[in-house]
């Protein structure tokens, strides 16, 4: 078993250099830890962080566990109603992580999608299409999603709309995400569909549909991959800016985002763990889906080996 | 020199200008260590072109990067000297290899498209790198750059000099590229590939001024090339490289009028000649088909038989037909002043001509024949190819397969059955299969698709039986494409054309890109299938000897237009056209050893 893996591990050229490459290892150690955390909150979480009953105004703003007026039963502090700042975290981390993945999917679906038809249609469709994402470009990304939130909020009854945010979000970061999407998918199908395997297929009489999905897709995925974990941790912090802005996810389930924008009023009265914590954790979830996306990015391109 | 010093015992470097000895280059990777070139040994005098010639991975590049100290990373010398007029270049630091690159080392490499800068004129190179070597100011060093361009053969240099490298056709840019390699006087030029992205007319004037300036200049010039046609016609010695051994060496006339070893035999007896057809050429790779049960690995009830079965019971083939019954059957195209224009646009105001890539081409093939086509790069051969099958729309004229009319890309119905029925077989196999699939799923496609068998074991058995017929081990149906080297997956590509069942077969280029062993075996493979199932097959090439060896016709093309259309036989003992004779001419062939 053993020696099938490690034989496996030499002819597989991205997990050989996985295994060489003790900055990529740690970063998914690290990543794959946030991701299990946040994916387990229920489970691991001290208390539960939306449950107004389990929380004591009492135990508000105390410190980190370690200094003197810290208590045992909240490791790394309280906030101001008196949460646990770990559990907090570790559901924050899960909506923010959810609200990444979705966009990203949602972006990526969309992106391709119409990348891929503009490369291999071309003509007046490309043109049409990527006008559109160069218009796209042309708008911020939290302009794209306060402008899609200001009209959900508009359109929706009130009562559903905090269960619907999550959806709304979703769809605002996707909207501003995709563009990439669609310009990498693009470009790589360009390439492709000049290579003799897709024109034996033309010559086949092969409906254009099976050619871009059976042929082209799987080729094209290479540099798509790339993107996805770069643009997850552009997802995971354009949700952190709206929520910030207040335009994110309601404030009675925090994602990270809202959690920064909670600790920052108390930055300045001496309560900095609030603050301290979920960024610390931001960062570094950023910083190792980012590490993991070059990564990914320089095995994926022979040249740059 | 206190190193050499004790070499000199060994070896006579006094009258030679490069000796190489036991010279060892290994690639360590994580597979192992690889050794690209392996104790060899050179020795190169002043004024003489050697040859280095050998397949794919022989290690002939890999020799010529490591004189120049060029060699990329991972690969090192591990063991060896190089001597360059009995100095020892091999431990030389980055910074002194510098000087001696360039001043007394030149380069000639093989895409003149690549090795020039395209956004600095031609003059701003040249000057630099005369001005980087020599102590000249500028009006000088353009002076001598003006003399170096007219002596590569350049005309009216003077205002040429200005010009971007774009203006110039690729021999020309061949010839700047060379003029780039003697500004400092080397003493030693290598010539890695110099004529093999360019046309053989071409090629015949670039290889004639290398040897007139290693003549005059008393330059020693390596010249590698996979290509014996070219080391017959200029090299004075030459060695024969194997795996990054030396198979045989000595002065050219020796080794290839007499050679001693086989496998330089059999590399010549594999490069197809222009005098006379042969049937077979010999095999001489021999593919160790037994690893990891290779062979035992067996789909049952496939076989080869199975595959001609299969192949023979479809409407359309017939069996081989006589030479007397070809003349009478019916064409089975026809294709009548076929004009295809590339860019033709009319909107509004605006109207371009367009550039005309086929002008007014006629055509027939009977059943069961080969039609060569040859021309230069830009005649129009793969234009003309593209239009049959159906990828480029025509402007003009009219096709006929088998008495219909065959509409042209615009007008081809999805499922019309000329489909099915014509197949292509593409020029570069690294392109034309997908990289993403398995052998058994690129080969069921066409299967599936026409309607000839279920997904399932029918189609399985066929796969297997079809992939034996090309000569593959049934096992290679489980793999992907890029698990197989060029020639094994130009089979591939065959087979792929073969599960259609067609009656019509295309070859644009077919072995452009093998080595010459493997053409033979690739060319040997069509002959074999084309007298089997009385294939027609449609077989354009740049390379007159191979063309000589499939087609019964033969169809010149020149920028579009048709030269001369005539029986192979008659063609190749008296070409009619002017063009024709000059073509052949220039075509290398191993008649030209140098006297």
């Amino acid at each position: 078993m053993y020696a099938r893996f490690k034989r496996y591990a030499v002819e597989n050229e991205i997990l050989y250099l996985f295994l060489h490459n003790r900055v990529a290892q740690l970063a998914a150690l690290i990543a794959t830890l946030m991701l299990g955390g946040a994916a387990l909150a229920p489970w691991v979480a001290p208390t539960n962080p939306y449950d107004l009953t389990s929380f004591d105004l009492l135990d508000s703003l105390l410190p980190p566990s370690w200094s003197d007026a810290g208590d045992t039963r909240f490791v790394i502090g309280t906030d101001d109603q008196g949460r646990d700042l770990l559990s907090a975290i570790l559901y924050g981390t899960r909506l923010s992580l959810l609200v990444g993945i979705l966009s990203v999917s949602f972006a990526s679906v969309l992106g391709v999608t119409l990348g891929l038809m503009a490369g291999y249609l071309g003509g007046r469709f490309d043109a049409i299409v990527m006008r559109i994402a160069d218009v796209q470009l042309s708008l911020p990304a939290i302009l794209t999603a306060l402008l899609i939130d200001g009209i959900a909020r508009g359109i929706l009854p009130q009562q559903n709309h905090d269960d619907l945010m999550i959806i709304v979000l979703t769809v605002a970061i996707g909207l501003s995400l995709w563009v990439n999407f669609a310009r990498t998918a693009r470009a790589s199908t360009f390439v492709e569909k000049n290579k003799e395997y897709v024109q034996a297929c033309e010559i086949m009489g092969m409906p254009p549909l099976r050619i871009m999905v059976v042929q082209i897709l799987p080729n094209i995925m290479g540099p798509i991959m790339v993107i996805l974990t770069i643009d997850l941790a552009v997802a995971i912090l354009l949700e952190a800016t709206l929520s910030f802005l207040g335009v994110g996810v309601p404030p009675n389930q925090p994602s990270l985002g809202t959690l920064i924008r909670i600790g920052t009023e108390y930055l300045f009265s001496g309560e900095w763990w609030i603050v301290a914590f979920p960024s610390l954790t931001l960062v570094i979830l950023i910083v190792s889906v980012n590490v993991l996306g070059d990564f990914l990015r320089d095995a994926l391109n022979p040249k740059l080996r | 020199m206190t190193h050499s010093t004790q070499n000199f015992a060994k070896h006579q470097t006094m009258t030679s200008l490069l000796d190489v000895t036991d010279l060892t280059v290994s690639i360590p990777s994580r597979f192992g260590e690889f050794k690209a070139v392996d104790s060899v040994n050179l020795s190169i005098k002043a004024g003489e072109i050697h040859g280095l010639v050998g397949e794919s991975g022989a290690g002939k590049s890999t020799i010529g990067a490591a004189i120049i100290g060029l060699l990329e990373h991972p690969a090192f010398i591990e063991s060896g000297s190089i001597r360059l007029t009995g100095e020892e270049i091999t431990n030389l630091d980055d910074d002194t290899y510098h000087l001696l690159r360039g001043n007394r080392i030149s380069m000639i490499f093989q895409d003149p498209q690549t090795s020039l800068n395209p956004l600095l004129k031609i003059s701003d190179q040249l000057i630099e790198t005369i001005q980087q070597h020599k102590a000249l100011d500028f009006q000088a060093a353009r002076q001598l750059a003006i003399e170096l361009l007219e002596e590569t053969g350049i005309e009216s240099a003077e205002q040429r000099m200005d010009e971007y490298p774009h203006q110039f056709s690729g021999g020309m840019r061949q010839r700047v590229v060379i003029a780039m390699a003697l500004c400092t006087d080397p003493e030693l030029i290598i010539a890695d590939e110099p004529t093999t992205a360019l046309d053989v007319s071409v090629q015949k004037q670039i290889l004639k001024l290398i040897r007139e300036l290693a003549q005059q200049r008393q330059v020693g010039v390596i010249l590698i090339t996979h290509d014996i046609g070219v080391i017959a016609e200029i090299t004075d010695n030459v060695t024969v490289l194997r795996n990054g051994r030396i198979i045989e060496s000595g002065p050219t006339i020796q080794v290839l009028g007499t050679p001693a070893q086989d496998y330089t035999r059999a590399l010549m007896a594999a490069v197809p000649r222009l005098d006379k057809r042969i049937e077979r050429f010999v095999n001489i790779v021999n593919e160790d088909k037994s690893i990891e049960g290779e062979a035992t690995w067996t789909i049952s009830g496939a076989s080869a038989e199975h595959a001609t079965q299969w192949l023979l019971t479809s409407k359309t083939a017939t069996p081989t037909t006589t030479d007397s019954l070809k003349n009478t059957t019916p064409p089975i195209l026809e294709v009548n002043d076929l004009s295809v224009t590339f860019g033709k646009k009319s909107q509004w105001f605006i109207k371009q001509p367009g550039f005309k890539a086929l002008k007014n081409v006629s055509l027939s093939i009977r059943r069961g024949e080969v039609l060569g086509i040859v021309g230069e790069s830009g005649s129009g051969k793969s234009t003309l190819a593209k239009a049959i099958v159906g990828l480029v729309p025509t402007s003009s004229g009219d096709m006929r397969f088998n008495g219909q009319v065959l509409p042209d890309a615009n007008a081809r119905a999805r499922n019309h059955p000329a489909r099915r029925d014509i197949q292509m077989v593409f020029q570069d196999p690294y392109s034309s299969l997908n990289n993403r699939r398995t052998v058994e799923a690129i080969l069921t496609e066409p299967l599936t698709f026409y309607g000839l068998a279920k997904k399932g074991p029918d189609s399985k058995k066929l796969v297997a039986s079809v992939l034996e017929l090309v000569e593959m081990p049934q096992r290679a149906m489980l793999k992907y494409p890029h698990q197989f080297s060029g020639g094994q997956r130009q089979r591939i590509a065959v087979a792929r054309a073969l599960m259609a069942r067609p009656s019509f077969l295309i070859c644009d280029e077919p072995t452009s890109a093998l080595d010459v062993s493997i053409q033979a075996q690739l060319l040997n493979l069509l002959k074999d299938l084309q007298s089997h199932f009385g294939l027609t097959i449609l077989f354009i090439s740049h390379n007159l000897a191979v063309v000589r060896q499939m087609a019964d016709h033969v169809v010149v093309l020149k920028s579009g237009e048709e030269i001369e259309q005539s029986e192979s036989e008659l063609f190749f003992s008296s070409p009619k056209a002017e063009y024709s004779q000059q073509l052949l001419r220039e075509t290398p062939s191993l008649q030209m050893v140098r006297g």
